[in-house]
């Protein structure tokens, strides 16, 4: 970046904040005004139920990564160490509890409200059910939903399964919301609310298409993250959420025409050198300085799987009206971290192959098991079959100590470098071709 | 009288010994030579229903690690530093030719390394068949029940198409029966060293109990028969050491030499959860039933005993363990986990608030399964010891 800017706020972007922004307020009056709020993880949410019996979701995972970009999360993670918690485990479970002792103090200053209801829904992360298993004691008596999501251990979702989850929506999961929620669900406003979701999702996937185009006018993993938001979260199934995503494909499909190259926090980037692919979560703590080591070198995230955990939509799936559990439970099953490994590695090669990219780039999360274990042979197995040069850094998700700058830089301008060596011999070889 | 006790139990138990330790699970693939309709299926901690393999004519064989005995060098090309140790050992043998000819896999859920582990297996393409065992984490029949139902047929339907062998009920209340003595005459060995730790070592407990994974449950049901009346003769003398239960060791195991600077440091463990499977439902199966599959549906719904594998709510591990150390009149808990191990790592504070509330004392290592330096956990464990003596 030669001449560094203030970050253009697009109308896009400002949406969202508003729409953040709202939700806040909402939540810091909840207690006020008898609104009743649920704790809940962003793979396989169900927020379309939750905002039909009109309760306030919250994501103690959204809380981790804010406290981690508010240099916040470190203390907290201290914090919950001297309660007991090893170094060793997941530090979204640590940050959560630290900030819960802290006062639970939200991203925008004001304390966020006790839930009325936790509801796991836990998908593709065992972790998952034991944070809540700790959640369930930091608030004794308050209401406790589990929805066990089955994994997609051979590659495909069964019937068996499918009726599985329906059954503990019908008869487990609902009723305590009903109960939490003082009503019945309204299923008329549950089907609107997914045929809204099917919007979205139809708008988010043309979003992350545009990033076939060369250059591509987006970043799909540091800028993804950011798209991703409303559909992952509180938004899913709202009017809001569709005008965002029509904005937004607005927005991108312009700087596509265009020809132009990302936004980036210091400007638009001028040229895209390299396309990539990337494997796994980004680090929170030191976001900026991560990103800016990949668009400094002209390198897009053409594609990746984080983006992903709240779904694949750009597999085709898309939640159903007329099937409002049975989608609902597809959903769930269908996250990124609940395809098995096979599945993962088919999944990062059609993006390569469709991407066109240049290279993959696993960034592998020491918090993270999820994601992280076997990552080494997912790797191997997609150089193998794609036959581009992979890249394997190391960081965390909101532990700073976790995260070594001069390490991953070193790293990946050694990867650059070996990418841009690449491209030269292709390029000869297509020459004398 | 007392010597010829001695040495059959020596000899028994030195048996135990190298069946445990066989990386190569030779009893096992002699077992299966000897008929083609045999099946050898790996599983790894904590449980599977044992029963529905043997019913398939199968023999259902524990990997549960490597330990300090086998030298992981392609195992730690696959794993980031930070993931704990099993799964690195059980690649490992994978790849070498310790899990030749065995025909399938199952993987218990306990946490996601080991479910990916699953996928690992499937991508190097190793057994006939590789399952995720996705325990049901809802407990009522109908919905939990009905889908665990399910998940048995599959692996049954697995091992049909590699032998042919239909399960009778006939079959699998045989099989219940047998599974039904084995637990049982553990339960008495444990109860015996509750009484009489001093019969048995720790590590004894820990060989026998492993063995048992490893053979079949016929012959393991002999040995402990023998084991059972061997150690109910008065023998050894007491020591003046204090009565521990250990927890959340139940996936990656402990070095045999850290369970036994626990020992020698005044420590006798009377409760663990090593090899918490072959112990995991509490009391007998119905062997009777015209419906067996149903009886072990049941024996899960609600026969399991805790385990961080499990979710907790309405039933929580904390109270349980405090109920564990009562029932076995023990003076503490020694919280002894793998180093990166989620489940029993993230249980922890929650089992020691509830030792606390109940005037438990406890102890915290962490360890991974080829430590070789005990000495630090051997001088704090006899702290642990000369701390606890000093206030019984
Ligand atoms: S293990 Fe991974 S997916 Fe699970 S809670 Fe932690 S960061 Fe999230
Ligand atoms: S030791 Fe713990 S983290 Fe490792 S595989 Fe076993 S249960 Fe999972």
């Amino acid at each position: 970046m030669s001449n560094p800017k203030e970050a253009i706020k697009e109308k896009s972007m400002v949406i969202q904040k508003d729409m953040l922004a709202n939700l806040f307020t909402e939540l810091s009056n909840a207690k006020a005004n008898g609104k009743k709020v649920v704790y809940t993880f962003v793979p396989g949410n169900l927020t379309e139920l939750i905002l039909a019996m009109d309760m306030l979701p919250v994501y103690p995972e959204i809380n981790a990564l804010q406290s981690g970009m508010r240099k916040k999360s470190g203390g907290y993670i201290k914090d919950a160490e001297k309660l007991g918690f090893s170094e060793d485990v997941c530090t979204y479970v640590k940050c959560d509890i630290g900030m819960m002792l802290n006062g639970n103090i939200g991203p925008t200053g004001e304390k966020l409200p006790e839930p009325d209801l936790l509801l796991l829904s836990y998908t593709g992360c065992f972790t998952f059910l034991k944070w809540f298993e700790n959640l369930e004691k930091l608030y004794p008596g308050v209401e406790i939903a589990m929805l066990h999501t089955p994994y997609q251990e051979d590659g495909v979702i069964t019937d068996d399964q499918i009726k599985y989850m329906v059954k503990q929506l019908q008869e487990d999961v609902i009723p305590k919301m009903e109960k939490v929620a003082g009503k019945k669900m309204d299923y008329d406003r549950l089907s609107k609310m997914l045929d809204n979701a099917a919007k979205a999702e139809d708008l988010w996937v043309k979003v992350l298409e545009t990033a076939k185009h060369r250059p591509s006018p987006i970043d799909s993993y540091f800028a993804g993250v950011y798209y991703m938001g409303p559909l992952n979260t509180a938004f899913r199934g709202t009017e809001e959420a569709v005008t965002y995503y029509e904005e937004l494909l607005k927005e991108v499909t312009e700087r596509m025409d265009q020809n132009l190259c990302p936004v980036t926090p210091e400007g638009e980037m001028k040229e895209e050198k390299f396309r990539l692919v990337v494997e796994g979560p980004p680090n929170w703590t030191n976001f900026r300085e991560f990103w800016k080591i990949f668009y400094d070198m002209g390198a897009v995230i053409v594609a990746s799987t984080y983006t992903k955990v709240g779904g694949l939509y750009d597999q085709g799936f898309r939640h159903d009206k007329d099937k409002p559990l049975e989608s609902l439970s597809r959903y769930c099953m269908g996250c990124y971290t609940n395809l098995n490994l096979p599945q993962r590695v088919d999944l990062i090669e059609h993006y390569i192959k469709e991407f066109k990219a240049d290279g993959f780039l696993i960034n592998s999360i020491k918090s993270c098991n999820s994601f992280s274990a076997g990552q080494l042979l997912m790797m191997r197995e997609v150089e193998q079959r794609c036959g581009i040069p992979v890249g394997f850094i190391e960081s965390d998700l909101v532990d700073p100590r976790y995260f070594s700058y001069a390490n991953i830089k070193n790293r990946l301008e050694s990867y650059f470098q070996m990418l841009g060596q690449r491209k030269v011999i292709l390029e000869q070889v297509e020459a004398e071709a | 009288m007392m010597k010829q006790v001695s040495d059959r139990l020596t000899s028994l138990l030195e048996e135990c010994k190298s069946l445990a330790f066989d990386l190569n699970f030779t009893y096992a693939k002699q077992w299966k030579a000897k008929s083609k309709y045999r099946l050898l299926v790996g599983y790894l901690p904590i449980y599977v229903p044992r029963e529905i393999i043997h019913a398939a004519n199968g023999l259902a064989v524990g990997l549960m690690g490597v330990g300090d005995r086998k030298q992981i060098i392609k195992g730690d090309a696959y794993y980031q530093s930070y993931i704990c140790h099993l799964p690195r050992g059980i690649i490992e043998m994978a790849l070498d030719s310790n899990l030749d000819n065995f025909d399938g896999f199952l993987f218990p859920s306990i946490c996601d390394c080991v479910r990916n582990l699953s996928g690992m297996f499937k991508l190097a393409k190793r057994g006939k068949f590789t399952r995720y065992f996705d325990y049901p984490q809802n407990f009522e029949k109908h919905i939990g029940g009905t889908f665990y139902h399910e998940l048995l047929q599959t692996v049954i339907d697995d091992m049909f198409k590699l032998n042919d062998m239909k399960i009778t009920t006939q079959h699998l209340n045989d099989s219940i029966k047998l599974y039904n003595i084995n637990r049982s005459l553990i339960e008495q060995i444990y109860n015996i060293r509750q009484d009489f730790p001093w019969r048995l070592s720790a590590v004894d407990v820990y060989h026998i109990i492993r063995a048992g994974m490893v053979i079949n449950v016929e012959k393991h049901n002999e040995m402990l028969h023998e084991i059972v009346d061997l150690i109910s003769e008065d023998f050894g003398e007491p020591m003046d050491n204090i009565r521990v239960v250990i927890s959340g060791s139940f996936c990656e195991q402990p070095p045999i030499g850290m369970i036994k600077s626990i020992e020698m440091a005044g420590c006798y463990i009377v409760d663990d959860d090593f090899m918490l499977g072959s112990r995991w439902i509490h009391g007998d199966i119905d062997a009777t039933s015209h419906d067996p599959m149903n009886a072990l549906v049941d024996a899960f719904l609600t026969q399991s005993g805790p385990s961080s594998a499990i979710y907790d709510v309405g039933n929580p591990k904390g109270a349980r363990l405090v109920q564990q150390v009562r029932d076995r009149n023990a003076d503490g808990v020694i919280f002894c986990a793998a180093s990166f191990c989620d489940p029993a790592l993230l249980d922890r504070p929650t089992l020691q608030k509830s030792c606390d509330e109940a005037g438990i004392a406890h102890i915290n290592f962490q360890f991974h399964e080829n430590t070789g330096q005990f000495k630090v956990i051997k001088e704090q464990a006899g702290t642990f010891s000369d701390s606890i003596k000093l206030w019984v």
